[in-house]
């Protein structure tokens, strides 16, 4: 029982975590240009 | 350029789309068509943010926009959009129209944010369910049910705004669809198990609500990002066109503003190869124009001053001046738009599929949990084991796999289309195609590719057509541009010429050495024309030799025959309609074989046509591509168009297909035909689900786990049966014609 009080907090930690970690990166507008970011990874010279 | 003239020049930008961000720092989009690769990302982005005005840059690939902040007292929008023209690419201004539509993807990341709340909630109450399923009692299991009422309340209700948000408004409206039955599905089942979690009972529905929100958001999600393709898509070719004139200034220079600034009375000048913003009667100048797009005519009109032309009318040879005559809704393209509201209204409104299962549905279910409720207080049970079993029928026959019945067929059948060359506006249209029984075509650039053709090449000496080609090369007249083109194809190289000078309305002249040649129309090369079989010709004339003719016709698609020969024996009924001569569209119908033709018709006559048709209940299919046919497309059943036709076509039609084949218009029935009968059998599969479901929870045995597996495994059936469309072969048409 005493596990359960850990444990269920700590999933739910984790995954909020990740739910909050999506809505940033839908909100700073990491999902508009899918085909770009599939892309720019070939881009070898971002160095500057 | 002064600093008033460069501001002048931003406020008429401002219109199409540039934006203030704050004093001194503007943003605009453009679109930049023919990016398609990394490199044409590091180019671009790179170029542009070593620019001194510019503040930031960022392409975008999906959208093949470039977003540019730049300081306003540093440089013109103008200036950068020929920096990026400099880098080879072509480049357009956006319009305030296709920016509006780029807001809709507030929705998608609504939808978004709805679905990755749904499933973080799904997926925790589903751990904390199996324990409670798996045996877990009293303290235990009541402890599992608050937290799981604690994830679920909020969940809900920020992830079934969709839903409860669509249904209120039809439910105000006096209707139903699939979005009432859901909404009170997952209402009353979270609310129930709220009611059973305080009261320490052992059935609790929120995975059940939980998990249905996210599969129907899954639904509606791809369907959202399937119409926000196509929409893109059709966006970036209506920003193809341009948008601008040259207005000639009372101090004799010429400044570009946007169409839409134009004033009756204002002279325009119109340069060779540019396209009309505006009615109008030529001032000076002589040209020839094409007005294909326009009457669906062919042949290139020869103007002088005095001569009346109308927007979207494309000029070839020489510049005009031009005084406008009619802007706005006097216009000609204002008369085709007013016909084509005209048409949409008469049309009756079209009652989606989805929609009308569910006017049949919703009844239905709710009767029957209202019957339950009564059985088994005539039963003798208390009204709380009443309300409860009703409250379960109503979860179990929640419509899971109905709500995902129609989109996941019609975003897999968007995905076939869009990799056939099809552009698919909305799902309605995929509906109305199945059960079309009629086609209507136009014919120039719908059932023809819309440019003429070279005619019996190989019959010509080759260096006859190198001189020919020499002369052409300079011009942009279509028949001169088939002329090098033809050339170009056999391997003939043009022959030099000097002196070149193009003379509107008759032809191109020059010098070969010290001989005088002349390419042009028969009158002016001295020979009568033969005016047989519509044929357009070009006569060549070296010296002081006989001129030879060059014939053109406007060729079908290659594989027009064979797609109009699958279409008859479909047992469609095949029309052609054009504007065209006599001449011309009785040559295209024999060789297609299509018995029913009219010629010389007007956007008005089209229009009565197909009322005419639907009168006698058939469902008409229109295909066209021009002004003229704008308003035949609204008043069709449905419509496709090419994706040369002009933009207002392409608004008009359900579909825009790419490329030079017809072959588009048979594949789009066949998935079209697929798909219905997928959506049927979805419909089948759903009934038969609750056939087998809906007795157990009347009978009051739907446990939370019975309905968990009932409702995902109905879902699961449905999305697996709809992928079928995925492999179903598309029969291809064998073309006998060349492949050009």
């Amino acid at each position: 029982m005493t596990n359960l009080l850990l444990l269920i907090p700590v999933a739910l930690f984790l995954g909020g975590l990740g739910l909050a970690a999506f809505i940033w990166a839908l909100r700073s507008g990491q999902f508009e240009d899918l085909d770009g970011a599939a892309v720019r990874i070939l881009i070898d010279d971002e160095d500057e | 350029m002064t600093d008033a003239s460069i501001y002048a020049d931003q406020a008429d930008f401002l219109e199409t789309g540039i934006t203030r961000l704050t004093p001194g720092l503007l943003h605009m989009d453009v679109h930049v068509p023919d990016m398609h690769c990394a490199g044409c990302i590091s180019k671009i982005e790179k170029s542009l943010n070593k620019h001194p005005a510019i503040a930031h840059a960022r392409v975008s690939l999906s959208t093949k926009r470039v977003a540019i902040d730049w300081h306003e007292a540093k440089a013109q929008s103008q200036d950068l959009i020929n920096h990026i023209k400099a880098l080879g690419f072509e480049v357009h201004p956006i319009d305030a129209d296709a920016i509006a539509q780029t807001a809709s993807d507030k929705q998608k990341n609504e939808l978004l944010r709805a679905l990755a709340v749904a499933g973080f909630a799904a997926s925790n109450i589903m751990l904390l369910s199996v324990a409670v399923w798996s045996g877990a009692e009293a303290a235990t299991r009541d402890m599992f049910h608050w937290i799981s009422a604690l994830i679920a309340l909020p969940a809900v209700v920020y992830a079934g705004r969709p839903f409860f948000k669509s249904a209120w408004a039809v439910l105000r409206a006096g209707h139903v669809n699939m979005d009432v039955p859901i909404s009170l599905g997952v209402l009353l089942a979270t609310a129930m198990s709220f009611y059973q979690t305080m009261t320490h009972t052992d059935q609790a529905y929120f995975d059940a609500a939980v998990m249905l929100l996210f599969f129907l958001l899954v639904g509606r999600t791809l369907d959202h990002l399937m119409r926000a393709k196509a929409h893109s898509a059709i966006a970036h070719l209506v920003s193809l066109a341009g948008k601008t004139a040259s207005r000639i200034m009372p101090d004799g220079k010429t400044q570009i503003i946007a169409a839409s600034k134009l004033a009756v009375g204002d002279e325009i000048l119109v340069a060779a190869g540019e396209s009309l913003a505006a009615d109008g009667t030529i001032a000076l100048g002589k040209s020839d124009v094409d007005q294909s797009l326009v009457t669906g005519e062919a042949m290139p009109r020869t103007v002088q001053p005095g001569d009346k032309l109308f927007a979207g009318m494309i000029n070839l040879t020489g510049p005009l001046q031009m005084t406008v005559t009619a802007i706005g809704k006097s216009t000609f393209l204002g008369e085709i738009i007013r016909l084509m509201e005209a048409a949409e209204q008469g049309k009756a409104r079209y009652v989606r599929l989805a929609d009308k299962a569910a006017q049949f549905y919703a009844p239905m279910v709710h009767s029957l949990a209202g019957l339950t409720f009564a059985g088994w207080l005539l039963a003798g049970a208390d009204w709380q084991t009443s309300l409860f079993t009703a409250i379960a029928v109503l979860i179990i026959t929640c419509p899971c796999a109905l709500g995902l019945a129609v989109p996941v067929v019609q975003i897999i059948a968007s995905g076939r289309l869009f990799n056939s060359g099809i552009l698919m506006k909305d799902g309605a249209g995929l509906e109305k195609l199945s059960t079309i029984d009629t086609i209507v075509f136009d014919k120039t650039g719908t059932l023809t590719l819309g440019t003429p053709k070279l005619i019996g090449a190989n019959g010509i000496k080759p260096d006859l057509l190198a001189i020919a080609a020499g002369l052409a090369s300079q011009s942009k007249h279509p028949l001169s541009r088939a002329l090098s083109e033809q050339a170009d194809n056999l391997g003939i190289k043009p022959a030099k010429l000097t002196d070149i000078k193009e003379l509107a309305g008759s032809g191109l002249e020059g010098k070969l050495g010290t001989r005088h040649v002349k390419l042009g129309s028969a009158k002016w090369c001295g020979v009568k024309e033969s005016s047989k079989t519509g044929l357009l010709e070009v006569c060549l004339r070296i010296g002081d030799e006989k001129p030879i003719a060059f014939k053109f016709a406007d060729e079908l698609r290659f594989d027009a025959r064979d797609v109009i020969e699958r279409l008859q024996k479909d047992g469609l009924g095949i029309h052609i309609l054009s504007g065209d001569r006599e001449a011309n569209v009785s040559h295209i119908a024999g060789q297609l074989g299509v018995e029913h033709f009219k010629a010389n018709c007007t956007p008005q006559n089209k229009v009565a046509f197909i009322n005419k048709l639907a009168e006698q209940d058939h469902r008409v299919l229109m295909v066209g591509d021009g002004l003229n046919d704008a308003p035949a497309l609204a008043a069709g059943y449905t419509s496709m168009a090419p994706a040369s036709a002009t933009d207002i076509g392409r608004v008009a039609a359900d579909f825009v297909f790419m490329g030079d084949r017809l072959e588009p218009v048979v594949t789009a029935i066949s998935i079209a035909r697929r798909s219905d009968k997928l959506v049927k059998q979805n419909f089948c599969l759903a009934i038969l689900y609750n056939v087998i479901a809906v007795p157990i929870a009347v009978l009051g045995f739907a446990s939370p786990l019975i309905a968990a597996i009932a409702m995902s495994s109905s879902s699961l059936i449905v999305v697996g049966n709809a992928m079928r469309l995925k492999l179903a072969p598309l029969n291809r048409i064998m073309a006998r014609g060349k492949m050009p």
